[in-house]
This record gives structure tokens, sequence and C-alpha cells, in this order.
């Protein structure tokens, strides 16, 4: 009985981003960073020690006026389940702090602040850059900390921190759904900031694994790719392009490299 | 390295042997010396083990935390017998499935807007708090560090929980506990719990993170991801 209730509860969310309507105009970015109390200095011009858990990329093709095609790619973190879903992704493999955990009830690697104590051994192994290290501890500009979002608590210095798909709208859609006598959530009940925040529409953001949420189809287009899928990280966030070049430099192939025959996961 | 004992016991036998019968008071009060330090030592030691027990046990579990009184004294008990829903009267879960916890003035208002009854408490509480608009600034034994995610609405709503379990029979009291803060990390001392050794009888005599795993592991066969109790 336990078991059966417990499979009914598994949920793998993820996003489609569509590179194609991405305009790089960096929404999603500063919608994160309200919603998730995320830390920034007066000069922001050194990205090495910036907080970004979502950051926009802009990429080219590389080719001179008038081929010269620019695309942006949003990237905020994979939440990576690893070869077989079994949640071996790389940063949670490699913390020696169980400060970071693969929640297989809903697809999402968590950190843990106050478990942390910042060897930085998780940024080492993410692939996609999609953690940070806080330097200092955050400084708010004046009567800002009375906005903070109290249900996401801020960092302190000396640790690591990553995108979390907004969990706490999840937390605070469930206790809804739980007043209500429900225990599954709707589609729109749980959304993360920057989904919502995309004048575009270019996020969209579910369960993969349900047939009823939009994510399921999107997936399965021949336009869609992820990052780096040769490292077999088995990401859930899922791109789509119509243009070959950009699908290409998803998967960081170099130039005197033959396209190798993609193995999907 | 020779020391004066050394010395002395070198010469000893020899003085001994040469003045056999005269008295030695001098050689007596050595060998009682030595016998003396061995129980002197051993008294030290118990003396200091007790005072090191004492100091640990006793006396810092004492300076740590701090005494406070709550500002007013909340009779649980009265209020229970008047109210019709229970707990959930005035801890109550809002539309959006979040919980009220402690209630706000405004609800304290719809009945005390003038003092009621004889109660002196009552009385402050209106001209102290309700006459100038004040929340009280109550002290909350249940607070949680800022890490912690705790969603009643599961608890209460989804597993149907008592709230005895967490809380202990507080709805049955008349008169509220001192607050105890640790001066340390500035939480209350229900979070750690009374005993100081970590010993609990009743599942609401501490609230640390164990605890919450433990019942986790027993309810639901797992002690849950982190992000299920973290944020």
């Amino acid at each position: 009985m336990k078991k059966e209730h417990k499979h009914e509860n598994t949920k793998k969310f993820g996003m489609v981003i569509d590179l194609d309507k991405c305009t790089g105009c960096g929404a999603c970015m500063v919608a994160c960073m309200a919603e998730n109390n995320v830390p920034f200095k007066k000069d922001e011009s050194d990205k090495l020690d910036s907080i970004t858990w979502i950051c926009v990329y802009k990429l080219t093709n590389g080719k001179s006026f008038p081929d010269t095609e620019i695309c942006y790619l949003p990237r905020p973190c994979m939440h990576c389940s690893g070869i077989g879903e079994h949640g071996h992704s790389p940063c949670v493999s490699v913390c020696p702090a169980t400060a970071t955990d693969y929640d297989h009830t809903t697809g999402i690697v968590s950190q843990i602040y106050t478990r942390c104590f910042g060897c930085r051994y998780c940024m080492a192994a993410c692939p996609y850059h999609a953690r940070y290290f806080n330097w200092w501890d955050p400084v708010w500009p004046e009567g800002m900390e009375k906005s903070l979002n109290p249900d996401v608590s801020p960092r302190m210095r000396g640790v690591v921190e990553k995108c979390s798909f907004c969990f706490h709208r999840y937390q605070a859609a469930m206790d809804k759904a739980y007043t209500e006598g429900r225990r599954e959530l709707e589609e729109d009940e749980y959304q993360t900031a920057c989904t919502q925040a995309c004048p575009a529409g270019a996020i969209t953001f579910g369960d993969l694994d349900n047939p009823d949420h939009k994510v399921y189809e999107l997936k399965k287009s021949p336009n869609a790719f992820r990052l780096l899928e040769r490292l077999k990280t088995n990401p859930k966030v899922y791109y789509l392009s119509s243009r070959d070049w950009v699908r290409k430099a998803g998967d960081n192939y170099l130039e005197a490299e033959s396209k190798v025959k993609k193995k999907i996961v | 390295m020779t020391t004066l004992d050394d010395k002395a016991k070198e010469v000893s036998p020899d003085v001994v042997g040469d003045t056999n019968q005269t008295s030695s008071p001098d050689n007596c009060n050595c060998e009682n010396k030595g016998k003396d330090s061995g129980g002197f030592i051993l008294l030290f030691f118990i003396i200091g083990l007790a005072a090191a027990l004492v100091a640990g046990w006793i006396i810092f579990p004492k300076l740590l935390y701090s005494q406070k009184k709550q500002p007013i004294d909340f009779n649980h008990a009265l209020h229970n017998e008047l109210v019709e829903e229970g707990c959930e009267s005035c801890h109550f879960f809002r539309e959006d499935g979040s919980f009220s916890g402690v209630p706000k003035l405004a609800q304290c208002i719809e009945c005390h807007e003038e003092v009621q009854g004889e109660d002196p408490e009552e009385e402050k509480f209106v001209e102290t708090y309700v006459a100038n608009e004040n929340e009280v600034p109550w002290l909350v034994y249940s607070r949680q560090p800022d890490c912690v995610f705790f969603s009643h609405a599961a608890h209460v709503k989804a597993a149907e929980m008592d709230c005895t379990v967490c809380h202990g029979h507080i709805g049955e009291s008349t008169h509220l506990k001192t607050y105890e803060e640790n001066r340390i990390s500035g939480y209350s001392r229900d979070i750690w719990g009374k005993n100081i050794a970590g010993f609990k009888k009743n599942t609401w005599d501490r609230m640390k993170m164990d605890d919450c795993a433990k019942c986790h592991q027993k309810e639901t066969g797992s002690k849950g991801a982190c992000f299920q109790c973290h944020k």
C-alpha cells in the first residue's frame, strides 16, 4: 500500500526551453533573483563570482557577416538524474557532506545550505556551471531585506547554491492541495518564476512523465536536445531549436570532430 | 633528573639500619606523606570529576538558557472551552494552504475589544495591546531555524495527525510556561528538549531533525529527500 502510494506520487519535473523564441531579454534571470533571494554585488562585472541561478548565454555560429547568427540560451540547473534515473547526478555523487540529494519523488536536485561546508567539489563536478559559491555574506541595498521572499532562506558566506526549480512553490502548491483534500497538482499550480516571467513564452515547465503536461509532447520534438548529452548526465532541461548549429553547439561538438551518433539514455 | 624524593629513598635505608632504636619522626613522616599525596590525588580527581560533572550537566544548561516570561499569561484551557472548532478556531489554515500559527491581534479583538472578565492578565492585554493596537510579542516555543520548511497542511490535513503529537497538551494548560531561550542559538529549549542528555518520553518532548526523520521513517518508510523539510 505504501509503495503504491509512493509510486503514484513520483514526478519528474523538467523544463523545455524554446531557443527560437528566446530573445535574450534576461527577464528570467531577474525574476529568478527576486524570487530566490539571490545575492548580488554593486559591481557585477566579474562574472566569475557573480551568482545567477539561471544564466542566459549568447551563442554565435562563428561566421562573419552576413552569415552571423546568434542564439540566446538560458541555463538553469539541469537537475540531472544520471544513467538509468538512479539519481547519480554529477554533483550529488561527489558531495562529501550530503548537502545535496536527488529527490526521486520530484526529480529535483536539492541544495541544503546549512549542511554545505563549501568545499565546492560539486561546482567542479557540474558540467553546466549551474552551481555558484557565496564568497561573501549577502548585502542587500537598504530596505531590501524587508522584501526578501520568506519561503527561501538566504544563504550565508561559504556555501554553494543553485537553481531549485522554485521548489518552495511546489511546497506551497502542495499545501493548498492538502487543505483542499487533494494530493495531486494541476500543471499551472506549480510553475517556476522564470517560466512565468518569460515574455516570449519560451520556457515551459511541468512533469516530463505526465502526458497531460505540455512538456511531455514538447520534449519529443525532433528539434529537442539537451546540453552535453553524451556525458550521460540525463538532464531534465530540454531545448528546442530549429537551427542545426545550435543543436550541435548544445553537445559541444568541436569543429574538427565528425558528428557522432547520439545516444540517449 | 634526581629529585629530593629520590635522594630521600637512597638515604633512608642506611638511616633506618644505623639508628634502628632511635625514633625517626622524619622517616615516618616521609612515608606518610607519600601515602597521603596518593590519597590527595585521588581525592582531587574525584572532586574535580564531580565539579566537572556538576558544571557540565547542571550549571552549564542553566547558564545556556535564559528565562523569559511571555508578555501575557494566556490560558489555553479557558479559551478551548469557549471555542467550537478546537485548536483550529484560532490556529487556522488560510485558503492558500498556509498555516496562520500564533493568532494576530485582529483575531483576539473580535472578542476582547473591551475587558470581559476579572483576570488581571486580560486587563493587561486589553490595556497594553488592544488599546494601542500593538501586536503581542509572543515567544514561540516551536519556532524552527530559517532553513527548516514545515508544512502544517501535510501533517494535519493530509496525514491527519493530532496537534498534540508535536505540541503536547498545551491546549489543556492554564498558564504559559517560561520560555527558555538558548543563549547561543537563540532558539527555544523545546527544540533541543528539556532533558539535556537528549532522552525523551513523549513525541512532543523534542523537535530536532532526528525526531522528524524518525517519525517519517516509521510512517512513510523513508526519511524523505532534503527538500521535503529544508528550504
